[in-house]
């Protein structure tokens, strides 16, 4: 009796379980599925009510039209620009900079870091746009790759800290004592350890800076937008056709959609350990 | 004599290898010499520019002419201002509380092992990282009021339909809504690094206790969770405050400017109108909430432990 009453228990526990776990997923997975939808279906099914779910026959109209309409393969080459120099950039200067406040234990530029973190990206825009609009460079690619920085560096320098002060010490100490310069034992021991960590900080670096809006809106001119900035563009100056609209927003988010179902635990480890995110 | 020398040579030793470890730690400094030029340039330049310029005025083509405190003077009789701080802690209140509650429950789920788990949890996580402008775009979408799919499913379940993002009382609990889809996934990453880092004693004597599940949970996780979930609140303020792609994508700020935010307002001034001196000064008081507010929930996790 009391056996069966545990088990009638066990069971509802189960179902409540995969009740909450449905309900947690299903509205993530919702808005891909519709997004989906939308983009494979023709403008009388998207524009129909009570809505069309499933697209029959799919079609890839909506697709061809926006990179037709829109010169989006170009945008697509300048995010593409824009995301692989701002983050090629930041792992240039970020991995040494990590390793070395993470060997001379200096907080304080952690500190500062985590300040960077904090501030509005809006707040760089000022500053950064009068600087380049002086300079005459606004209307190509380069103001956007040095105002990525501000999203890739302190993600790269500070997913770095953190790897860097767990590996253990005593190989590139014994690199030293071997006669080996700090270069040497950067280079040729720390560098080799920490490769999981720069792939980790690679990942959220390219991501965070593929997502950003914000600098691209201001900065980019017609022939420099990058894809989400492309994409925004789609909604104001067209009339409202969500097929188009849709497939455009599937474009831009799709490459970070495959890219997080592949790379998921290293983002996960890195998101983590910092609680980082761009903007 | 010889206790002496020993001693002599021991301290010898210790000053000479402090010495050699000090002389490390500068010279590893040279390894964060580039990181923290690119550091100076792009973010301490914006920074120190941002309050040079909101001391000043700014026209195209006539460059910036001092004003001294003016725009702070401007931008603390400004009730568009006054409004625009006060929608954003409307805001930031529920998108900090909406995720929290929900990315606890969610790692308190996940925590647990089922079948196709990790699949459950990848989807889980796609929202935090993908594109917000597209995300946004597909959303605003659903809102549409006539032809939107979230009309259309609540009232096939028998709810009146919404208004969404198209009237002034339900905008900025919508865009929450789209927040929270969004960001729950970093809290139930925080709490569930948390939940696997929890000693498994305290459960064993409450399960000999005869404690109920709710009773577990809210006498031993909860409290000892409460330094995650601390970190996962700072870290959803500050994020909350910042709020833009989200707000500007779908309502501009509107209707009216029921949902013009700081960051909404800050933006307007600098890049619609170019006041870009009225601008910074916006930057400087957001920065300084911002850290205030930060600053307070530190306080608050110090206490905490």
């Amino acid at each position: 009796m009391t056996m069966n009453r545990h088990k009638v228990k066990k069971f509802l526990g189960w179902i409540g379980l995969y009740a909450s776990v449905l309900a947690l997923v299903s509205p993530a997975a919702f808005v891909f599925l519709w997004m989906l939808s939308l983009s494979l279906k023709n403008e009388v099914d998207n524009m129909a009510f009570p809505p069309v779910f499933i697209p029959a026959p799919p079609t890839l109209a909506n697709f061809v039209k926006v990179f037709a309409d829109n010169d989006f393969l170009r945008y697509t080459i300048n995010s593409c620009i824009v995301s692989f120099g701002a983050t090629g950039l930041a792992l240039l200067v970020g991995v040494p900079a990590g390793y070395g406040i993470a060997k001379a234990k200096a907080t304080r530029a952690a500190m500062l870091i985590l300040i960077a973190r904090v501030t509005p990206g809006l707040s760089y825009l000022i500053p950064l746009f009068l600087l380049f609009q002086w300079l005459g460079m606004i209307g190509s690619l380069t103001p956007l790759v040095i105002t990525h920085l501000v999203l890739t560096v302190p993600i790269v320098v500070w997913v770095m800290i953190g790897f860097f002060e767990g590996l253990p010490g005593e190989i590139e100490e014994a690199a030293l004592v071997d006669g080996a310069t700090i270069w040497q034992a950067f280079r040729y021991v720390a560098l080799p350890l920490a490769r999981p960590g720069i792939t980790v900080a690679t990942i959220l670096a390219f991501i965070f800076s593929w997502n950003n809006f914000i600098f691209g809106i201001v900065l980019a001119g017609r022939e420099t937008r990058t894809l989400p900035v492309a994409v925004y563009n789609v909604l104001t100056f067209e009339q409202v056709s969500w097929g188009p609209l849709a497939a455009a927003a599937l474009v831009v988010t799709g490459p970070v959609l495959i890219l997080t179902l592949l790379m998921q635990k290293e983002i996960v480890a890195g998101l983590t350990a910092g609680g980082v995110k761009g903007g | 004599m010889t206790t002496a020398l020993t001693a002599t040579a021991g301290s010898g030793a210790t000053r000479s290898n402090a010495g050699r470890k000090r002389n490390y730690a500068r010279r590893y400094w040279a390894f964060a010499a580039p990181g923290t030029l690119v550091v100076l340039a792009v973010i301490v330049f914006p920074w120190l520019f941002t309050g040079y310029m909101s001391l000043h005025e700014w026209a195209p083509g006539e460059g910036t002419s001092w004003m001294g405190v003016a725009n702070y003077v401007r931008l603390f009789s400004d009730p568009d201002f006054a409004w625009a701080i006060l929608r954003t802690l409307y805001f930031s209140v529920l998108a900090v509380v909406a995720p929290l509650v929900l990315g606890i429950a969610a790692a308190v789920c996940f925590n647990k092992k089922f079948p196709l788990r990790g699949v459950a949890r990848t989807i889980f996580i796609l929202p935090m990282m993908a594109t917000p402008v597209a995300v946004a775009l597909v959303w605003s979408m659903m809102f549409h009021p006539q032809l939107g799919v979230l009309n259309y499913i609540l009232t096939s379940i028998g709810l009146p339909p919404s208004a969404w993002t198209y009237s002034a009382d339900t905008v900025i609990p919508t865009l929450v809504l789209v927040e929270t889809w969004q960001w729950t996934p970093l809290v139930m990453l925080i709490v569930l690094g948390g939940l696997a880092s929890l000693p498994i004693e305290p459960y064993e004597a409450a399960k000999i206790d005869g404690a109920s599940g709710w009773q577990t949970f809210r006498h031993i996780s909860l409290p000892l969770l409460w330094p995650f979930i601390v970190v996962a609140m700072v870290i959803r303020t500050i994020d909350a405050l910042k709020s833009f792609d989200v707000i500007y994508v779908i309502t501009v700020g509107g209707p009216g400017s029921a949902s013009t935010t700081i960051n909404i307002m800050l933006y307007q001034q600098a890049f619609s109108y170019y006041h870009l001196g009225y601008a910074s000064a916006i930057v400087v008081v957001f920065f300084v909430l911002i850290l205030a507010i930060s600053y307070l929930l530190l306080a608050v996790r110090q206490k905490a432990q």
